[in-house]
C-alpha cells in the first residue's frame, strides 16, 4: 500500500444547534484502500461522510479530500469523487445505456470516451443484451451492480458507498465485492458504510462510531484481536452498547 | 390445525407485455407457535407473500390459509385476528407515540388497558417518549412503536415483514430477543429477513429465492443439508487468492466469506492438495482450515444449484 | 362508533398539526375575497373622464356638475377641440371623454332633443362599455329630471334599470362564485389527498389488515373538511355582508343549508379520485381539471352561461358548482324560498349521492 493520503481528517465536527453530530473526528486514508465505517443508527456516519463528499459544510475541523479543501473546493472534490447508495442510484424510467450516458455527461466525459466504456462496462456486467432495456427491469442485484459501475465509470479518486448492498442477495452480495477489490486494486480508494459485519471483514480498515466519535480504527484482524473476539459482529456490538444516544 | 397453510401459491405482476413472477408455486405450513422465517434477498417475493397472508392481495392461484380461515373468502375474519407489520415503517408521523398507540388499539376495537400485558414490555421503553411525534423517534424506537401497533389486539398470528432491515446489529439483536419473548406467549410468528444470519433465531426458515423456496427444514436442518467439505482460505491479496481458487479443479464453488474466502470442494480429503496448488502460486501469510457451513452458505449453494 | 370516532380524531389532528396547509385552508376564502371585493372590480369609483364643451350653457354646465359630482366619475381636465381627444387618450389615464355639441340648452329646451356624445377609449371593451353605461345613467337621470320639471311630452324616456342589483356591484355575483370555489377547493382537493396519502405513506396497508370498514374510513375522512368548510362559508358570509355590503336577501338558514350540500357533493367528488387514485399527484391534478377549472369556466361565475356554444352549455349542467353558484345567487341576492331553487337542491343532492356510492364502491379492499 502507498503512502498517499487520499482523504486526510483532522478535528472534524459537525453541530446542529446544541447537539454535536460529529465530535472531533480525525483519521486518514489510503490510496487505494477499501475502509469500512461503521456505526449504529444515528452514531453520525451520514453526516460524516456527507461533509467528506462536500454536500454539508463542516463546523470546525480540518478535512481535505482528493487532495481538496473541504470548505473552499468542494466542487473540486465533487469532481474527483464517486457517489453511490441503496437508496439514491439510477433512473427507473431511463434505460442502462441512457442512464450511463447521463451520469458521464455530469462529470464532462468525452463521447468517444463514454462510448468505449461503456461497451466495456456492459461486457463485464453481462449486460450487453439489456442495454437498451429500462433499469427498473432488471433484477436487484443488477440494478446495484450498474450503480457501481456507474460511479466509478468517471475513474473518481475515491468512491463513497452508503449501504450498498441493503437486501442483496448473497451471491450478487459477493459479486459486488468483487468488482469493489477490483477497483480497490485499480487505485479508486474505496470507503464503505454497511450494516453486514461480515462485509466489514472484507474492509482493509475499519472504523466504527459510536456518538459522532471514532471508538476504533484498525485493521479488522487486529480489533478482534484487541476486543477478544471472534467476529466483527461482536467487536461491533460491543462498541455499540455503549452508545448513549439514539437516532437516525 | 396449522397456524399458516399455503398451498400452491401463485403471483404475477405487470402487464401483457412484461410480467414479473413474484411467486411461483409456494407451499408451506406454520404451526401454531412457531418463529418461522421467510430469508431471501429483495425481489425473493417476501412481502408478495406477507400480503397475500394479510388479505391485502389476491393470489392468481393456489390456497392459503391463516388460523384456519381460507385468505380470500374469509378476509374479514382474519383482519380481526392477525397482526401485521409492513416492511416500510407505517404508522402516522404526525401523531405521537400514544396516539399512534390509542387509534390502532381503537381501530382493532380494543383498549391498551385491556391488552397492556402483552405490549408492556416492548411498550414500557418507549412510554416515556409518549407525548413524541413518531416521526421524531429512533429506527429502534419506530421499530418497537411498529411492534406494539401491531400487537396491542393480541393477534393469533403476527406477521413480519423485513422488521430488522436497515436496522443496526444491537437493535437487530434487541428485536429477536422481543420476539422470543412473545412466542413464549403462545404468538405464532412470520417473519421475512433478507440478513442470512437471523435464520438462526427461528425454529424452522425457507429459504427463498426469485419466488420459489429453495429449501424448508430448520437452520441446523438446512446446515445438515450441506454435504460438501467446506474449506475457510486466507492470504495477503485476497483477490488474487479468490481468482486462483476458482481455477482450482478440486472446487465447486468459492466465494467470500468475512475474513476468509469459503471454498465448496467437490469431495472430502482435498485440503492438502489445495494447500499445495495455492503455495504454487505464492501467496504469503496462507492459512487453509475446515469450516463449518452456515445459512449463508447453504444460500448460496441453492441459488447456484438452480 | 368509537373506532370512527377515533379516526375523526385521527384526521383532525393531521390537518391542525400542519399549520401551514390549515392557514392556507382557512385563509384562502379571506384573501380570496379581499381579491375579488377590492383588487379585481369592474366597478367604476372616481374614474377620471374629460369633457369637451362646444356650448358652455346652463345645460351643459349643470349636467358636468352633476357628472362630476357623482362617485363614479372625477372630471380630471377640460378639452378644446376634438382633436385633443385622441391625444388624451393616448396618455392612458382618461378613458371617456364627453362630449357636448354647440347649443346644447337649445336644443334640448326648444327642440326637445340634444344629443351628447360618450366617446370611450375601448380598448378595454369591457371597461368602455361599464363606463358609458354609467354616465348614460346619470344623463338620464337628468334628462328625467328636467322632463318632469317642465312637464314636457316630447323627451325620449328609456328607462334601463339593473334588478337587484342597481349599482351593478361585482360584489354580487362573486360572493357566490368565490364561495364555490372556495369550498370546491378545500374539499375536493384536500380529500382528493387524503386517501392517497395514505396509501403513499403505507399506512393504508394496515388500515386494510385490520377490521375497520372502508365506509367508516371514507366518512371519517370527510367529517373533519366538512367542519373546515363551515368555518369558511362563515367567514365568507361574514365578510360580504360586513365588508362588501352584500345582503343577505333569503333566508340565511336556507343558504347554510346550501352550502353543506355542495359541501358534501365535493368531498364525495375528492372522496372519489382518492379512493381510484394512487399518487397525490395525479389526485390534485385530477382535482384541478376535473373540477376546480370546470368551476371556473363553466358554472357562469366568470363567464355568463347563456353566451357559451351549445355544446358547453350541456356540459356545464354536470358541474356541480353550476347549480350550487345559481342558488346562492336566487336566495342570497334575490332573496327567494327553497320553492325557487328545490329543482337545482335536487341536482345537487341526485349528485352528491351518486357519488358518494360510487367512491365506496370504488374503494378498494385490498391493495391490488
Amino acid at each position: 500500500m502507498s503512502g498517499e493520503k487520499v482523504i486526510m481528517v483532522d478535528g472534524l465536527t459537525k453541530r446542529f444547534g446544541a447537539f454535536t453530530a460529529v465530535d472531533a473526528i480525525s483519521f486518514e486514508v489510503n490510496k487505494g484502500e477499501i475502509f469500512g465505517f461503521l456505526g449504529a443508527n444515528g452514531a453520525g456516519k451520514t453526516t460524516a461522510m456527507r461533509m467528506l463528499c462536500g454536500l454539508s459544510m463542516p463546523t470546525s475541523g480540518k478535512a481535505r479530500v482528493a487532495g481538496y479543501d473541504v470548505y473552499q473546493e468542494n466542487e473540486k472534490i465533487k469532481r474527483n469523487i464517486g457517489y453511490m447508495s441503496q437508496k439514491f442510484s439510477l433512473y427507473e424510467d431511463l434505460t442502462v445505456k441512457e442512464n450511463i450516458r447521463f451520469y458521464a455527461g455530469i462529470y464532462g466525459k468525452s463521447d468517444h470516451f463514454i462510448k468505449e466504456k461503456t461497451a466495456v462496462i456492459l461486457k463485464q456486467l453481462f449486460l450487453e443484451k439489456e442495454a437498451n432495456k429500462l433499469v427498473g427491469s432488471l433484477p436487484p442485484g443488477w440494478k446495484q451492480k450498474l450503480a457501481f459501475s456507474v460511479a466509478i465509470f468517471h475513474e473518481p479518486q475515491i468512491v463513497f458507498l452508503d449501504e450498498p448492498t441493503g437486501g442483496v442477495d448473497p451471491v450478487t452480495r459477493r459479486e459486488f465485492w468483487k468488482m469493489i477489490y477490483e477497483a480497490a486494486e485499480a487505485g479508486i480508494t474505496v470507503f464503505v458504510t454497511t450494516h453486514y459485519m461480515d462485509e466489514a471483514e472484507y474492509c482493509s480498515r475499519v472504523c466504527i462510531m459510536v456518538d459522532g466519535r471514532i471508538d476504533a480504527l484498525d485493521t479488522p484482524q487486529a480489533l478482534k484481536k484487541s476486543f477478544n473476539t471472534a467476529s466483527m459482529d461482536d467487536v461491533f456490538i460491543k462498541l455499540a452498547r455503549k452508545a448513549v444516544r439514539t437516532g437516525d | 390445525m396449522q397456524a399458516i397453510t399455503l398451498n400452491n401459491i401463485e403471483k404475477k405482476y405487470g402487464s401483457k407485455k412484461s410480467t414479473v413472477q413474484a411467486l411461483r408455486g409456494i407451499s408451506f405450513e406454520v404451526d401454531k407457535g412457531e418463529i418461522f422465517g421467510i430469508i431471501g434477498p429483495d425481489g425473493a417475493g417476501k412481502t408478495s407473500l406477507f400480503r397475500i397472508l394479510t388479505t391485502l392481495l389476491l393470489p392468481d392461484n393456489g390456497t392459503a390459509t391463516v388460523d384456519g380461515f381460507d385468505v380470500v373468502k374469509d378476509y374479514k375474519i382474519i383482519r380481526r385476528r392477525v397482526g401485521y407489520m409492513p416492511g416500510r415503517f407505517s404508522l402516522y408521523q404526525d401523531l405521537t407515540v400514544g396516539e399512534n398507540m390509542n387509534f390502532f388499539a381503537t381501530i382493532f376495537n380494543t383498549s391498551i388497558e385491556e391488552n397492556y400485558g402483552l405490549v408492556k414490555e416492548i411498550y414500557s421503553q418507549i412510554e416515556p417518549f409518549r407525548d413524541r411525534r413518531a416521526g421524531k423517534l429512533s429506527g429502534g424506537m419506530k421499530q418497537k412503536l411498529a411492534l406494539s401497533c401491531a400487537l396491542i389486539h393480541r393477534p393469533s398470528v403476527l406477521f413480519l415483514d423485513e422488521p430488522t432491515t436497515g436496522v443496526d446489529a444491537v437493535s437487530r439483536k434487541e428485536f429477536w430477543d422481543m420476539l422470543k419473548r412473545l412466542k413464549e406467549q403462545g404468538i405464532t410468528i412470520l417473519v421475512s429477513t433478507p440478513y442470512m444470519d437471523e435464520a438462526a433465531m427461528c425454529d424452522r426458515v425457507a429459504l427463498v429465492q426469485a419466488g420459489s423456496i429453495m429449501s424448508i427444514n430448520s437452520p441446523a436442518g438446512i446446515i445438515r443439508e450441506f454435504t460438501n467439505p467446506l474449506l475457510a482460505v486466507k492470504a495477503d491479496n485476497m483477490l488474487h487468492l479468490l481468482n486462483d481458487l476458482n481455477k482450482y479443479e478440486g472446487q465447486a464453488d468459492s466465494y467470500p466469506f468475512g475474513e476468509y474466502h469459503h471454498v465448496v470442494m467437490k469431495e472430502k480429503g482435498l485440503e492438502n492438495d489445495l494447500e499445495n496448488y495455492l503455495q504454487k502460486k505464492a501467496h504469503q501469510n496462507l492459512e487453509v482450515k475446515a469450516a463449518t457451513p452456515g445459512i449463508e452458505d447453504c444460500f448460496i449453494h441453492l441459488m447456484k444449484k438452480e | 362508533m368509537k373506532q370512527f370516532i377515533a379516526f375523526v380524531k385521527k384526521e383532525v389532528h393531521h390537518i391542525w398539526r400542519d399549520k401551514r396547509t390549515m392557514f392556507i385552508l382557512l385563509g384562502m376564502p379571506i384573501v380570496q375575497i379581499i381579491i375579488f371585493g377590492f383588487a379585481l372590480t369592474n366597478e367604476v369609483k372616481n374614474s377620471k373622464i374629460a369633457v369637451l364643451d362646444y356650448s358652455r350653457d346652463d345645460a351643459s354646465t349643470s349636467l358636468i356638475r352633476e357628472i362630476g359630482a357623482s362617485r363614479y366619475f372625477e372630471i380630471d381636465r377640460v378639452l378644446y377641440n376634438n382633436n385633443d381627444i385622441e391625444k388624451t387618450f393616448r396618455g392612458g389615464e382618461i378613458r371617456l371623454v364627453i362630449v357636448f355639441p354647440p347649443h346644447f340648452n337649445e336644443s334640448l329646451k326648444h327642440y326637445n332633443k340634444a344629443q351628447v356624445q360618450l366617446v370611450a377609449d375601448a380598448s378595454d371593451p369591457n371597461l368602455a362599455n361599464t363606463l358609458t353605461y354609467y354616465a348614460g345613467a346619470i344623463i338620464m337621470d337628468y334628462q328625467k329630471r328636467i322632463t318632469q320639471d317642465r312637464k314636457l311630452p316630447y323627451t325620449i324616456h328609456t328607462e334601463m334599470r339593473m334588478l337587484y342589483n342597481p349599482e351593478l356591484k361585482g360584489a354580487y355575483s362573486f360572493v357566490p362564485g368565490v364561495m364555490a370555489m372556495v369550498l370546491m377547493l378545500v374539499c375536493t382537493m384536500m380529500t382528493a389527498i387524503t386517501i392517497v396519502r395514505e396509501k403513499e405513506m403505507g399506512t393504508m396497508e394496515i388500515l386494510l389488515a385490520s377490521p375497520i370498514q372502508p365506509v367508516k374510513i371514507i366518512l371519517a375522512k370527510a367529517v373533519p373538511y366538512l367542519l373546515l368548510s363551515m368555518v369558511n362559508i362563515a367567514s365568507i358570509l361574514l365578510l360580504s355582508v360586513f365588508v362588501l355590503d352584500v345582503p343577505i336577501n333569503g333566508s340565511l338558514f336556507l343558504l347554510i343549508g346550501e352550502s353543506i350540500l355542495f359541501t358534501l357533493t365535493c368531498l364525495a367528488f375528492g372522496l372519489l379520485i382518492s379512493s381510484s387514485t394512487d399518487s397525490q399527484q395525479t389526485a390534485i391534478f385530477i382535482s384541478l381539471v376535473g373540477m376546480f377549472l370546470p368551476t371556473i369556466m363553466l358554472s357562469g361565475f366568470m363567464f355568463p352561461i347563456e353566451n357559451m356554444p351549445l355544446p358547453l352549455q350541456i356540459i356545464s349542467n354536470v358541474v356541480p358548482a353550476k347549480w350550487f353558484y345559481m342558488i346562492v345567487k336566487d336566495v342570497m341576492i334575490k332573496g327567494v324560498g327553497i320553492g325557487a331553487v328545490w329543482k337545482e337542491t335536487l341536482i345537487l343532492a341526485g349528485m352528491m349521492l351518486f357519488l358518494l356510492v360510487i367512491s365506496i364502491k370504488k374503494f378498494k379492499i385490498r391493495l391490488a
